[in-house]
């Protein structure tokens, strides 16, 4: 028995630093991983990035045909969508932060309406772009009408509307969290010099909390530029930049994510290819920093 | 016929730069309870895990010097040779809350995939929980959870896994700190019966429980072993004024 | 004095309103949504729905069979590969917090979260599609896998972080070898969390469409050959939804309530997991 248990321990020794070792590696091929999405894009836009140079970015016109290719369009039509969703959100999820992270932070009630949050995030991107194109599309039709753009339905701020949906929960579950760690005795001692709930909210809880929320719009925002499939489905995937500012915000236009999804397979030749690439790059680059910047200041917040 | 079970010379440990335990040199002699006391931060649990090399999973731990089960030198075993052979109980009952009170006992024989024919394993385990003074009680809920113990079952609970590894030596780190009164005499008790069988280190900031348990008392002080001597002697007469200031509450 | 009291609470009041209105108003669009695609898609829905391929343009009739086989079989492979990969590093960045490692690991699984799903899609197109040759349910579940990850490995972190150090304390004191340690006491008893993890990993990838654009591409017939383009789900109602044929909108209404359902089945039987679990804890 005695030795028995002293050969076993031997043999355990070995699988133990066999065991390490193979944690190691998994975690070093996350790096790996990364490094290696990195290196392609980089590489695989190398052509673009040669012969287009860095006034690609600014490149008012892509015409693939003519061979023409500036990535104009699709920045101004990713920053467009993405900051009306944003603007559209912020309300929304600074309200729920606040009531599910402040008036009514348990009971049934405060669950049901955190999950049915949470699911929001669960439907499936293709789902809200294929409800958005039959339902939504009409009615934002007759909405235009009424104030006087060309009725596309489809659009920018079609696109604009679902995103803002898609994106609350993301700024949302965040900001409830962050709300529930503001310490009590500092709106005790708010509410004992005789302020009423709102002067709370307003004069300790957002303070206290502002960089993480901000944190949680960061979140909002990298979700909402990275976004594809409903965009695509509802931005109307044209290329041109639109004269007037009520054309580019209700009219059709192209994101970066939009743009590649579409034509990716369809782009015949190195050049046209590589510019694509080149947007994926650039796209990485932003949400990537973007995300970072959020989880930086989320970390900051919670080590206090 | 008296015989030394845990010796250490001229043994040091480390937290990074911190030095913790400092050039302690003891023999411990078997079948005693040995109590190890000292203010806190005074390297006395530090001490204890390193006996059954428990500091060095801590990233940074260190040690040096020579530390002897018997007569094999402890650090240059098989870690987990030595910690088959010398058990240890903790400060908080951590039974597995995964297990049930009766895999809870074998559970150094489940974990380590030790083949043992079950009606072994039955044997093993009404010994060991009837050496913990816990038999009586849980024999009729052996398959239910370990969790569902009270907080002084469960320590005996953990006291009779480290016996059904049949150990030479059982650490125990302050083992009723975090237990009521009750539960403690009722851990105090096993003590006595245990020794006839085992050596025992106690690790206790509690002067009353080291006078009450032990045949010898080890005094650690900023991580120095200042006296380490019989019980009866040390609250008596100590011979270093040091543990008398401790002793007599002058520090603590 | 007792005027201004009354503006204050009267605001107070009022701001609460305003907080609890939008706070449920935007349950509505999610509402509106579920309950227009089980409306539009339930009645598409029968055994002949599951078990036949699409009906082409002009014929009555057809089905998802292609897409469900290929969802199920692309969510398996992807499991197969991420799962273990996003344990074990789950496993190291618990263990091993506070090294170099750990960080820059922990770094790139923020980055992997934030990467949008088509530039994945575009790195697999150059890793397998184009040496392949060809579209393959193969470079659709790597993609997927690489989805996958962050989620799997930041769930199993996270668990394990929340286990007593003293539960490892416990094994490693009875002699018990790291390995087994990990394997035999920490994973069984965060088990319910990192299953959480895992089950909302392929909730989350079960739908997406976007990295599969340019990888396992779709493909009208039944097909089980991994070498090959493959039909899944999203990419059906992509395809479907975008068409000009309304035989083939209501094939994608009737996918659509099929991956709807099981996306929030998933999420709905994970929540009650991890309800269970932390009244365990």
């Amino acid at each position: 028995m005695k030795n028995k248990r002293l050969d076993l321990s031997y043999s355990q020794m070995k699988w133990e630093t066999i065991f390490k070792q193979i944690l190691k590696i998994m975690s070093v091929l996350i790096l790996v991983l990364v490094a290696g999405i990195l290196i392609t894009l980089i590489v695989e836009s190398m052509p673009s990035i040669k012969s287009l140079g860095i006034k690609f970015l600014w490149g008012k016109v892509w015409d693939p045909v003519q061979n023409i290719y500036g990535a104009y369009p699709f920045l101004v039509g990713t920053l467009l969508t993405s900051f009306i969703a944003l603007i559209i959100s912020i309300p929304f999820s600074y309200a729920i932060s606040i009531y599910l992270g402040e008036y009514n932070p348990k009971g049934w009630l405060s669950n049901l309406l955190k999950n049915t949050i949470e699911l929001i995030a669960a439907v499936p991107s293709i789902i809200y772009g294929f409800w958005g194109l039959f339902v939504l599309v009409p009615l934002i039709r007759t909405f235009e009408m009424k104030i006087g753009v060309a009725p596309y339905g489809i659009g920018v701020f079609t696109s604009s509307l679902v995103l803002a949906v898609m994106i609350i929960p993301y700024a949302a579950s965040l900001g409830i969290s962050l709300i529930r760690m503001v310490p009590s005795p500092l709106k005790e001692g708010a509410y004992a010099l005789g302020a009423t709930h709102f002067e709370v909210i307003r004069s300790v809880i957002m303070p206290y909390t502002r960089s993480g929320l901000f944190a949680g719009v960061l979140l909002s925002l990298g979700r909402a530029l990275g976004e594809t499939m409903a965009v695509t489905m509802l931005i109307g995937n044209t290329s041109a930049v639109a004269n007037t500012i009520k054309d580019a915000i209700f009219g059709p236009g192209n994101t970066m994510a939009s743009v590649i999804a579409n034509e990716f397979t369809e782009a015949d030749h190195t050049v046209y290819l590589s510019a694509l690439i080149e947007l994926g790059l650039v796209l990485f680059f932003v949400t990537v920093i973007i995300n970072l910047i959020g989880k930086r200041i989320i970390t900051k917040f919670t080590n206090y | 016929m008296e015989h030394t079970v845990v010796s250490a010379t001229n043994f040091n440990a480390w937290f990074g730069d911190n030095h913790v335990v400092k050039d302690v040199t003891i023999g411990i002699e078997k079948n005693q309870v040995i109590a190890v006391m000292g203010p806190s931060g005074c390297g006395k649990t530090t001490f204890l895990r390193c006996i059954n090399r428990m500091h060095e999973l801590i990233p940074g731990a260190t040690a040096k010097g020579s530390l002897k089960l018997y007569d094999d030198e402890v650090y240059t075993m098989n870690p987990i040779y030595v910690r088959y052979k010398i058990g240890m109980v903790f400060q908080r009952p951590n039974p597995f809350p995964n297990l049930s009170i009766y895999d809870n006992v074998i559970a150094g024989y489940k974990l380590n995939g030790l083949k043992v024919p079950k009606a072994e394993l039955d044997n093993i385990v009404q010994k060991s929980l009837t050496s913990a003074a816990l038999w009586n009680e849980v024999k009729d809920s052996l398959h239910k959870k370990g969790t569902f113990l009270s907080g002084g079952q469960q320590q005996r609970l953990c006291i009779a896994r480290a016996i059904a590894m049949e150990p030479e030596v059982i650490l125990f780190d302050e083992p009723t700190s975090a237990l009521d009164p009750i539960s403690t005499s009722s851990v105090e008790q096993l003590f006595h019966e245990l020794k006839t069988n085992y050596t025992l280190i106690i690790v206790t900031h509690n002067m009353q429980q080291a006078a009450r348990v032990s045949d010898k008392t080890a005094f650690f002080y900023l991580g120095e072993l200042v006296e380490f001597d019989n019980t009866k002697q040390m609250f008596t007469a100590p011979s270093d004024v040091r543990t008398q200031n401790y002793i007599t509450g002058r520090f603590s | 004095m007792d005027a201004r009291i009354g503006i204050r609470n009267t605001k107070s009041t009022l701001f609460k309103g305003l907080i609890v209105f939008l706070a449920f108003l935007i349950t509505l669009p999610l509402i509106i949504v579920l309950l227009y695609i089980i409306k539009q898609g339930i009645t598409q829905v029968n055994w002949h729905f599951l078990t036949h391929v699409p009906a082409p343009v002009g014929e009555t009739g057809g089905g998802i069979s292609n897409a469900l086989l290929g969802s199920f079989i692309i969510v398996v492979m992807s499991s197969i590969v991420a799962i273990p990969v996003g344990i074990l590093a789950g496993i190291y960045l618990s263990e091993n917090p506070g090294t170099k490692l750990a960080y820059y690991s922990g770094l790139c699984v923020d980055i992997l979260q934030g990467v949008p799903s088509i530039v994945v899609g575009i790195v697999i197109y150059f890793w397998i599609v184009k040496p392949l040759g060809t579209f393959s349910a193969i470079s659709g579940s790597v993609a997927l896998a690489i989805m996958m990850l962050p989620i799997v490995i930041r769930s199993t972190e996270q668990t394990l972080r929340l286990l007593p150090p003293s539960l490892k304390e416990a094994a490693l004191s009875l002699g018990v070898p790291y390995h087994r340690v990990i394997i035999k006491v920490i994973i069984p008893c965060g088990f319910a969390g990192i299953l959480s993890g895992i089950m909302l990993s392929i909730a989350r990838i079960i739908g997406e469409t976007a990295p599969l654009l340019f990888t396992a591409f779709g493909n009208p017939y039944l097909s089980s050959a991994i070498t090959k383009p493959m039909e899944t789900l999203p990419h059906l109602i992509y395809t479907y939804a975008t068409s000009p044929y309304d035989e083939w909108h209501n094939l994608a209404w009737g996918a659509s309530f099929i991956l709807l359902m099981f996306v929030l089945l998933l999420n709905i039987f994970t929540k009650l997991i991890t309800r269970k679990w932390n009244i365990q804890l």
